[in-house]
């Protein structure tokens, strides 16, 4: 099992969670998180150039057996790319998955995911 | 001598001091009211009062769309006080109030331009013009705001600046002129003209139509119906109606132009039918649905409200509970006829402000105090419910053919000139970022 976390822009989450879903990825937990990166967001009030520190992006965390894996970060990196590719566009974790329990029935292992 | 000669010369030189005095008082004679310090106040108040429907609007739109939008859609409320707000004082009251021009079609009055001949006017209800051209600016400027609600997350800034401008001048000038202005067709057409007391057609149905016709127009949201579009903030929403309960008594009773009895029975149906109206909602989602939503309850204040603009003026307490009940039961069921045909009216402008300015403008009729019908009966011999029955469909008739056009060519012409759509990038991304370069919740950023 993997646990496969994305840090993608907040804008491209609609597309992202449709693809996954049409692929077949239909349990996600998203969240909102902040964070930096090379990506420089530049905002004006009042005239005054704003650089902030934290840039808001969204955060999708996807359990999955072994054989989704490959199809899950390839739906991701599909379409989570700004315009083809931009700097800020995220990066995607993979780590490998210890347990998984559901609670409703106490399964364990693959088939609670 | 001298003693005798001074006097006389002194006489004769008052001699054109006092014709200059006289000349004001001569082309004053018609027009010569004393301000009424009490329906001035009232007045002050209300315009006050129609104002606070403007944010009011903007905070119930706000809470509605989506997080990614809510700056985006408050704006569309204050691009209306921004840009109208300008308009109506350089020409907007001149189109509106001035002499019936082009065969009635709009009215015209070149000294009303800037507000420059009313500086020194006390208006026959007694209040400085001043008060009342701002009071009317204020319905001019809602009207418009109403109409983002149709279009909303999808419609730019720049269209929709130019969309209002010229809208407010083809459409809404002309209409107000035909209902509200004295020599308007619609003001004068049977006993007692058509019965609009603030603006049942020239801003429900008017705005109510025209949100339709646009939001047609530009087609719908990416991924309507099928992606679920939640509110974001319905306390902001509940706020915004609260705002707009407490506005439109501004609104209603404020169009009596007096401070008064009529005032007085405007500002109680007032009262009554938002209430029915909220009621009714509530009652309907309890029983057919599963739960009794905040939702609704803002949908039927605003249900209520709408059907009692018209009618304010003229019926009783029983007809307010009346046109509460029926609003909120047809608006209700035409915004599941909305859902089922999939044209994406966003915020359900004509859903609400449509469907329940033409219940309040016909239905209105069959509830009108018998003082009414007797002034009316003096005026014509056997003037009755039908006749005013017919003059009210005609009005509401009218009003919907003319916005309908109307709204259609604006939206052709800043749509080729200028672009209503957003691009479908800027949809995804949301108005507030792409557009205005902000976002409206940075509070949940850390930061």
């Amino acid at each position: 099992m993997k646990l496969i976390t994305a840090i993608i822009k907040e804008e491209m989450l609609d597309e992202v969670r449709e693809a996954l879903i049409t692929a077949g990825i239909e349990r996600i937990t998203v969240t909102r998180v902040s964070g930096h990166g090379r990506q420089q967001e530049k905002l004006v009030q009042r005239g005054k150039t704003i650089i902030p520190n934290l840039i808001p992006k969204v955060q999708i965390t996807i359990a999955c057996n072994d054989e989704f894996e490959d199809i899950v970060i390839d739906t991701i990196l599909h379409n989570a790319r700004q315009n083809g590719g931009t700097v800020g566009d995220g990066k995607i974790f993979v780590q490998d998955l210890k347990e998984c329990i559901r609670i409703r029935t106490g399964e364990r292992g693959g088939q609670a995911i | 001598m001298i003693r005798k000669t001074l006097p006389g010369k002194r006489w004769l030189r008052c001699l054109p001091l006092l014709l200059l005095a006289a000349i004001p008082a001569m082309a004053h004679e018609n027009t010569h009211y004393v301000n009424d310090s009490g329906a001035t106040a009232w007045m002050l108040t209300s315009t006050t009062l129609v104002l606070l429907m403007v944010p009011g609007l903007a905070m119930f739109y706000g809470g509605l769309v989506r997080t990614k939008n809510v700056l985006g859609t408050m704006m569309h409320s204050f691009a209306a006080l921004a840009v109208i707000g300008v308009l109506w004082a350089i020409l907007g009251y001149a189109l509106c109030f001035g002499k019936s021009s082009l065969h009635g079609f709009i009215g015209w009055d070149r000294s009303l331009m800037w507000l420059n001949s009313i500086d020194d006017t006390i208006m026959s209800a007694n209040i400085p013009e001043y008060v009342y051209a701002m009071f009317q600016g204020k319905f001019a400027i809602i009207t418009p705001a109403v109409i983002a609600g149709a279009v909303a997350e999808r419609i730019t800034f720049k269209g929709w600046m130019a969309f209002i401008a010229l809208w407010f001048l083809v459409v809404y000038a002309p209409l107000c002129h035909w209902v509200w202005a004295p020599d308007g067709w619609l003001f004068n057409m049977g006993a007692r003209g058509l019965i609009d007391f603030a603006g049942g057609t020239v801003v429900e149905i008017c705005s109510g139509v025209s949100g339709l016709t646009l939001a047609l127009y530009i087609g719908a949201r990416h991924g309507y119906p099928k992606t679920a579009m939640p509110p974001n903030n319905l306390t902001m929403t509940l706020i915004g109606a609260g705002l707009l309960w407490v506005g439109w008594f501004g609104f209603n009773a404020g169009s009596s132009v007096a401070s008064n009895l009529d005032t007085a029975r405007a500002l109680c149906m007032t009262q009554v039918a938002a209430a029915a109206g909220a009621l009714t909602w509530v009652l309907i989602e309890s029983v057919r649905d599963e739960h009794a939503t905040s939702l609704g309850m803002a949908s039927g204040i605003l249900a209520g409200l709408v059907a009692i603009t018209p009618a304010a003026g003229v019926v009783k307490v029983s007809g307010a509970v009346a046109l509460g009940v029926a609003a909120s039961i047809a608006c209700y069921y035409m915004i599941q006829v909305k859902n089922k045909l999939g044209y994406d009216d966003s915020l359900d402008v004509f859903g609400v402000h449509g469907v329940a300015g033409i219940v309040g403008t016909i239905l209105l009729t069959f509830f009108i105090r018998p003082s009414w019908w007797a002034e009316a009966g003096h005026r014509v011999v056997g003037w009755g419910l039908t006749q005013q029955l017919k003059v009210q469909t005609i009005g509401v008739a009218a009003t919907i053919a003319f916005t309908a056009v109307g709204t259609l060519i604006v939206a052709f012409i800043i749509d080729k000139l200028i672009g209503l759509r957003v691009s479908e990038s800027v949809e995804k991304t949301g108005l507030d970022h792409d557009i205005h370069g902000e976002r409206g919740y940075n509070l949940t950023n850390l930061n």
